[in-house]
């Protein structure tokens, strides 16, 4: 039941996007087409996973131990940059056709802020390695869920007729504030 | 360019959030009222101006290809400070910004200057260039929580100017309010541009 409330929480009550404003960047930058958006879901479901079960084993095995959690934000973005490119390495060795549907957004996760974001929350909010397992991969869910949904309306906001100083970013962004309106109504599941 | 330009440039013509749409993680995120959003600019143009100076002063002896972890390196230092210093000073605004100060990090703004042009400008421009860009997005999160204070909760920089019993527009409080006015408020300024 824990974990049911962890997962829904984070898929839709929390959504991490819609309303923790992480990973707005690759939100707004690269979702113009459902099949990109489900591209860089995968990579970041795979990413946020791994990258938070590390950084928390590195927290309670290394940080808390030398009493230098203090070097939490250094540790943890290097940790993850390098993972990034560890990640990148290996699929490209072991699994060639994954590697070709993630490669190209593998780079530009490192910048994504829900990795590093995920990774901190799970230590803000004491979850053990079972909760952060189930915490990070819904919330990678989430992501994917809202990109996906975003990409799929943006493909119908091509074709309409939009006043000139609404053009692009401004349409999108209002377009966002609807969708983030209608997962307010998930509001009270949990 | 001269001084003044690199200088001013951050502020309008260039600016991160408004023309640039930089850093927008924080924007949507900490913009609840102004005083939020100013606290949330000046802690990142700190980290950028600081970032900014030791980037161009180490700039030539960083190999190419290690040179976006040095960057990062360099900026989780800074933010590293300016975590712990508001924790000690300010501790009311760092639980108010929570999550989105040691995500300073991986604001786009900062790394984006690093390496557009810190890595490749005099410590002189670079440190004016910091201050320009740092301003702009200041001067930008400052207006967008202004417009979500005002219109949520019926104050400016805590300051409340309807009864304490009117009703106000709450929903500019909540996440969705955040893409609104943001939508918005580039809009207008597209419409001032072209007029």
């Amino acid at each position: 039941m824990e974990y049911f409330v962890i997962i829904i929480g984070s898929i839709f009550v929390n959504n991490i996007v819609l309303s923790q404003f992480l990973g707005i960047c690759p939100f707004l930058g690269l979702s113009d087409k459902v099949s990109t958006s489900l591209g860089m879901g995968g990579a970041v479901v795979f990413v946020i996973t791994l990258a938070t079960i590390v950084t928390f084993l590195i927290q309670h095995f290394i940080l808390i131990p030398f009493n230098i959690a203090f070097m939490q934000t250094v540790t943890f973005i290097l940790v993850i940059a390098s993972l990034v490119q560890l990640v990148e390495i290996i699929l490209k060795k072991v699994a060639p056709p994954l590697y070709q549907a993630l490669g190209i957004f593998l780079p530009l996760i490192t910048t994504n802020c829900a990795v590093l974001g995920v990774a901190i929350l799970v230590i803000q909010k004491e979850f053990n390695l079972l909760q952060t397992v189930a915490f990070a991969f819904s919330n990678a869910i989430g992501f994917t869920l809202a990109i996906t949904l975003f990409a799929g309306l943006r493909e119908h906001l091509d074709q309409m007729d939009v006043p000139k100083a609404m053009k692009g970013t401004p349409i999108s962004l209002v377009l966002a504030g609807l969708l983030s309106l209608a997962f307010m109504g998930f509001a009270g599941l949990v | 360019m001269s001084n003044w330009q690199t200088l001013i440039k951050g502020i309008i013509k260039e600016n991160p959030v408004f023309v640039l749409l930089l850093g927008m993680c924080p924007t949507l995120g900490v913009t609840t009222s102004a005083i939020n959003g100013m606290g949330m600019g000046m802690a990142t143009m700190f980290v950028l101006i600081l970032s900014n100076m030791v980037i161009s002063l180490i700039k030539n002896v960083i190999p190419d290809k290690v040179r976006i972890p040095c960057f990062i390196v360099v900026i989780a230092a800074f933010v590293t400070v300016v975590d712990l210093s508001l924790n000690a000073f300010l501790p009311e605004l760092h639980s108010k910004l929570g999550l989105f100060i040691p995500l300073i990090v991986v604001n786009c703004v900062i790394l984006g200057r690093a390496e557009a042009f810190a890595s490749k400008n005099s410590i002189f421009a670079s440190i004016l260039d910091g201050i320009g860009m740092g301003l702009g997005f200041t001067i930008a999160l400052t207006i967008l929580g202004g417009v979500r204070e005002i219109l949520g909760s019926g104050a400016i920089f805590d300051y409340k100017f309807v009864s304490e019993d009117s009703s106000t527009l709450l929903l500019f409080v909540m996440p969705p309010g955040a893409f609104l006015a943001l939508g918005y408020l580039i809009a207008l300024i597209n419409k001032l541009k072209k007029a």
